[in-house]
């Protein structure tokens, strides 16, 4: 799934990964695209994770674990972070999702369940901030059901912010017009994608 | 002459009163100023707004005051960590408040109180939980939604090193909520590990200018808890 994602990602990117999955997309980035990691604690060319016994930890990544810096990567302060974010500077944000609507919209922050703490973090800001956000999430949950919806019943995070999704079964883009599959798996017919997803799909 | 530098986390916090809203710096652990929240624990105030990134972490620093009862509110936009028991407890309990907040929106109601915005219209949040009951509107063919300014009686912030007018400079991803929380609180107290004379900042990279800082205090350089501090 990384791998897949990492295809899309064009040279010269501006890209903010998630927290969970999305992280992994840095390991399999094609050799020769250079692209810049955003880190909404405020790092711009964010590095991979430290040799062992080389971490510090005044120099750490969104899930607060100890990260480098590349050369020409600078620091800033959350407002201007977020800036980056919201003022729509960032190319690609790829985030992690309980639920997609063919729409587009995103609930990714909060079961609501019972008793569950809230926590947002900059999901909210995150998922409406970027030029274009991704999803990549598992198709179904692990109890089996469609991850993609007609309509989200967890919180949600953001309103037809999504435009593509990446599953460890297919490619699928969503928006206004609906959801249209673009790269299956190999081996799988579009026709058992359909059966496992429970929003209409066109063919691409 | 102007002289902001403090002996001491216990007398630059001694006026703190009950009911004072108090930013504290922070992402995590990553300039998140120890060494005053526990001059604030020792200090006594009581029916504290803390206004945090997150809600404390472990059983020390913003947790220990948390857990000793000592915050009314807290305005923070992820609270749920794996150590934060003591947050989860008292809001098990019922026994604090939370206005959770998305982490754009917490950053800039911060620096608008500090530039003197009343409020502002953000897409961030616009038809989600966290936007309920707020004024909302279409700007540029976009719905946004009406955020205020927080502003802060006291700040509390970790920067790296700083000068006698509060001129200061950060580390790294320390710097997160730093600058910002200094300007919006009417006292802001900064921890520097290192003092320097005046002029010796460089000018182009002072982050954070002296009028916005009250007291400067300096701690012992120590690691950042986690992991060890490198010696440069």
């Amino acid at each position: 799934m990384a791998a897949r994602v990492a295809q899309d990602i064009a040279d010269g990117s501006v890209v903010n990964l998630g927290i969970g999955l999305p992280t992994l997309i840095a390991n399999h980035l094609p050799a020769g695209r250079e692209v810049i990691l955003h880190s909404e604690n405020g790092i711009i060319g964010m590095g991979p994770a430290p040799a062992p016994g080389h971490e510090d930890f005044d120099l750490t990544n969104a899930g607060k674990q100890p990260v480098t810096l590349l050369p020409g990567g600078s620091f800033f302060h959350h407002a201007d972070s977020f800036a980056m974010m919201r003022g729509g500077h960032l190319d690609i944000c790829v985030l992690g999702a309980f639920q997609v609507s063919a729409r587009g919209d995103l609930a990714n922050w909060h079961t609501g369940a019972e008793g569950a703490i809230p926590a947002v973090g900059g999901a909210m800001d995150l998922a409406i901030g970027a030029k274009r956000t991704f999803v990549m999430m598992e198709h179904l949950t692990k109890a089996g059901e469609s991850k993609l919806v007609e309509r989200c019943t967890y919180p949600l995070t953001g309103l037809a912010c999504v435009s593509r999704v990446y599953t460890d079964l297919a490619v699928i883009d969503v928006g206004p017009q609906g959801a249209t599959v673009v790269d299956l798996v190999e081996g799988l017919a579009f026709e058992q994608l359909q059966a496992v997803t429970a929003i209409p799909l066109a063919r691409g | 002459m102007i002289d902001k530098i403090v002996e001491s986390a216990a007398a630059a916090l001694a006026d703190v009163r009950d009911g004072a809203t108090v930013m504290i710096g922070g992402f995590g652990t990553a300039g998140l100023p120890d060494e005053l929240i526990a001059a604030l624990l020792d200090q006594g105030a009581r029916e504290l707004v803390v206004v945090n990134n997150n809600a404390g972490n472990g059983d020390t620093g913003l947790a220990a005051l948390l857990a000793a009862g000592r915050v009314r509110k807290i305005i923070c936009s992820f609270p749920r960590q794996v150590d934060s028991w003591h947050f989860d407890k008292l809001y098990r309990e019922g026994r604090i408040e939370l206005e959770l907040v998305p982490q754009g929106n917490l950053a800039e109601r911060i620096r608008a109180a500090g530039a003197g915005i009343g409020a502002f219209f953000t897409p961030t949040g616009y038809g989600t939980i966290l936007a309920e009951g707020k004024e909302t509107r279409e700007i540029d063919g976009r719905m946004q939604v009406l955020e205020h300014a927080i502003h802060a009686d006291v700040a509390l912030i970790k920067a790296e090193r700083g000068d006698r007018w509060g001129n200061l400079t950060y580390r790294m991803t320390a710097r997160n909520f730093g600058p910002i929380m200094a300007m919006a609180a009417r006292c802001t107290v900064a921890t520097v590990h290192e003092i320097v004379e005046l002029g010796a900042l460089d000018p182009e990279a002072v982050v954070t200018q002296g009028l916005f800082v009250q007291r400067v205090v300096k701690i012992p350089r120590t690691a950042t808890r986690g992991a060890g501090f490198k010696a440069a």
